[in-house]
C-alpha cells in the first residue's frame, strides 16, 4: 500500500536500529502515548531490538482502555431502562467490561446495540428508526472527536430529533501533564501520537519542552516511523536538548488541521473527564456546548450515575499509567485473555495487555 | 482506535469522496478538510478524511533516511 509499504522496509529499519545503538548512551525511559504505537512496537519487535539503556513504556493511549468503568456502567444501566433506545458504538467498545457486564453481554440480553464504523452511520440508523432514540457512545481522542462533532452538525442540519451522543472524548496533552505531575513514573521523553497530532498540531506539546524539559517527537505508525521517532529522541537526549519535533511530517504540521479544530470547538468545550486507572483529569474531556444541548445524551435523558469499580484483581490502571508491564498482573494470560478479557487493556487490539499477549507472551 | 489509513481520492461528489485504499473503494466525508482534490492522498479515520498526505515530504523523508542510514 502506497505510503505504508515504504515505511516498513527491513533494510532501512535495521540501519536505523544500528544508528540508535551507536548513538545512545544515556539510560532513558520513553513513553509512547498512543495505542497504535504500542501495537506497532510490539508487532515489529521494536522493544527487543533497542539497546538495554532505552526503556519503552506504554501510556494511556487506547481510548477504549481509558474509558472509565463508571461510564461503561452508565451506558449499560441506560440500555436496561430504555429499551426503546438504540446504542451505537465502535466495535472495540463491545467487549469492554464494566463492573459486572459489557455492551456485548447486554446485547445478548436483548438491548439494541449496534456497531458503527463511522459516527455518520449512527445518523443513518436514526433516520431509519424515527420512533427510536439513537445514542452514540462517543469515545475517542482528538482524532475521533472532530468526526463526532461533524456528525452532530450533520444531524442538526438534517433536523434529526432522535439522535444524541454521550461525549466521553479524551484529550491527550492534559493526560501527559497529569502523568508528569503525578510523579509516580519517570518519563524522559514522549513519542506523541501521529493522528491525534494531525488534528491538534505539534504546537500542543510546547509545554513539555518549556515547563518539563521533556523532549517529544510526533511519530507515524509504521516501524520506520517509530524507529525514526526513537532515534530523534535519542539524539535529543544525547545532545541534552529538549524540543518538540515531527517525524511524521508527511501528515502532521505544527498548527494541525484548523478546520477540524473549528468543528470541535463549534460543538464542544473542554471539561473534566474521568480516566480509567488515572481518575479525574481537569480539562481532559469535551462536553457539548449549550447550543447543542439537544444532541447531548446527558441533557436529553437522565443518565444514571455509574459506580467506578474496577473488576476484581484487574491492574489495568497501573498498566495504563506505565507503572507495571502486563506480565506483572496476576490475571495476565491466565484468567484474562483476549477471548475472555477481564480488564479493558486486554480487549482492544491497541490495549497494552492485548499487544503483549499477542506478540510477547513468554512462558 | 486512532488508526488512519492513507488512500487516494478518485472522485468527489458534494462533501463525500470516493477513495482508493489499496485497490478497495471507500467513501469518506470531506467535511473536516479545508481543501481536497481528486488525486490527493488523504488519511481516513472513522469515515472521514482527516488530513492530506504531503507526498513530497513522504518522498523526502524516505530519501533522507536512505542517505543518512543506508551506507
Amino acid at each position: 500500500m502506497k505510503y505504508i509499504d515504504e515505511f516498513r522496509q527491513k533494510d532501512a529499519a535495521q540501519a536505523i536500529i544500528k544508528k540508535i545503538r551507536e548513538v545512545s548512551r544515556k539510560q532513558v525511559s520513553i513513553m509512547e502515548i498512543c495505542g497504535t504505537h504500542t501495537h506497532s512496537i510490539s508487532k515489529y519487535g521494536i522493544r527487543e531490538a533497542l539497546p538495554d539503556n532505552i526503556r519503552l513504556i506504554s501510556g494511556p493511549g487506547c481510548p477504549v482502555c481509558v474509558t472509565s468503568a463508571a461510564d461503561v456502567n452508565r451506558i449499560i444501566a441506560f440500555s436496561r431502562v430504555n429499551r426503546n433506545a438504540i446504542i451505537a458504538t465502535f466495535g472495540d467498545m463491545m467487549k469492554v467490561p464494566g463492573s459486572e457486564s459489557s455492551l456485548q453481554e447486554e446485547k445478548a440480553r436483548g438491548a439494541d446495540i449496534r456497531v458503527v464504523y463511522s459516527p455518520l452511520n449512527s445518523i443513518e440508523i436514526a433516520k431509519n428508526n424515527p420512533d427510536k432514540e439513537v445514542v452514540l457512545f462517543a469515545v475517542g481522542f482528538e482524532t475521533t472527536a472532530p468526526t463526532v462533532a461533524a456528525t452532530v452538525l450533520s444531524a442538526k442540519e438534517a433536523g434529526l430529533k432522535n439522535f444524541s451522543a454521550l461525549s466521553l472524548h479524551k484529550l491527550t496533552p492534559p493526560a501527559m501533564k497529569a502523568l508528569l505531575d503525578g510523579g509516580e513514573i519517570e518519563i524522559d521523553g514522549f513519542i506523541a501520537p501521529g493522528h491525534v497530532t494531525a488534528i491538534i498540531g505539534a504546537k500542543a506539546y510546547g509545554f513539555l519542552a518549556s515547563d518539563y524539559k521533556s523532549p517529544c517527537v510526533v511519530a507515524g505508525f509504521e516501524p520506520i516511523d517509530a524507529l525514526m521517532g526513537i532515534y530523534m529522541l535519542v539524539k535529543q537526549f544525547e545532545e541534552s536538548r529538549c524540543a518538540i519535533e515531527i517525524e511524521y511530517d508527511r501528515v502532521v504540521t505544527w498548527e494541525g488541521n484548523l478546520r477540524a479544530q473549528e468543528v470541535i470547538n463549534e460543538v464542544f468545550e473542554p471539561s473534566d473527564s474521568l480516566w480509567r486507572g488515572i481518575g479525574n483529569i481537569p480539562g481532559s474531556g469535551l462536553a457539548f456546548r449549550e447550543e447543542f444541548a439537544a444532541f447531548d445524551s446527558e441533557k436529553r435523558f437522565s443518565m444514571p450515575k455509574g459506580v467506578d469499580a474496577e473488576p476484581k484483581g484487574c491492574k489495568c490502571g497501573s498498566v495504563l499509567k506505565g507503572l507495571i508491564t502486563p506480565n506483572e498482573c496476576g490475571l495476565f494470560a491466565k484468567a484474562c485473555t483476549p477471548e475472555f478479557p477481564i480488564g479493558p487493556c486486554m480487549v482492544s487490539s491497541e490495549g497494552t495487555c492485548a499487544a503483549w499477549y499477542k506478540y510477547r507472551r513468554v512462558a | 482506535m486512532c488508526l488512519g489509513i492513507p488512500g487516494k481520492i478518485i472522485e468527489i461528489t458534494g462533501d463525500t469522496a470516493t477513495i482508493d485504499v489499496a485497490g478497495t473503494r471507500k467513501d469518506a466525508s470531506l467535511r473536516l478538510m479545508e481543501k481536497a482534490a481528486v488525486g490527493d492522498y488523504v488519511i481516513i479515520h472513522a469515515g472521514f478524511a482527516i488530513e492530506k498526505v504531503d507526498t513530497k515530504r513522504a518522498e523526502e523523508t524516505l530519501r533522507l533516511i536512505a542517505e543518512a542510514f543506508e551506507k
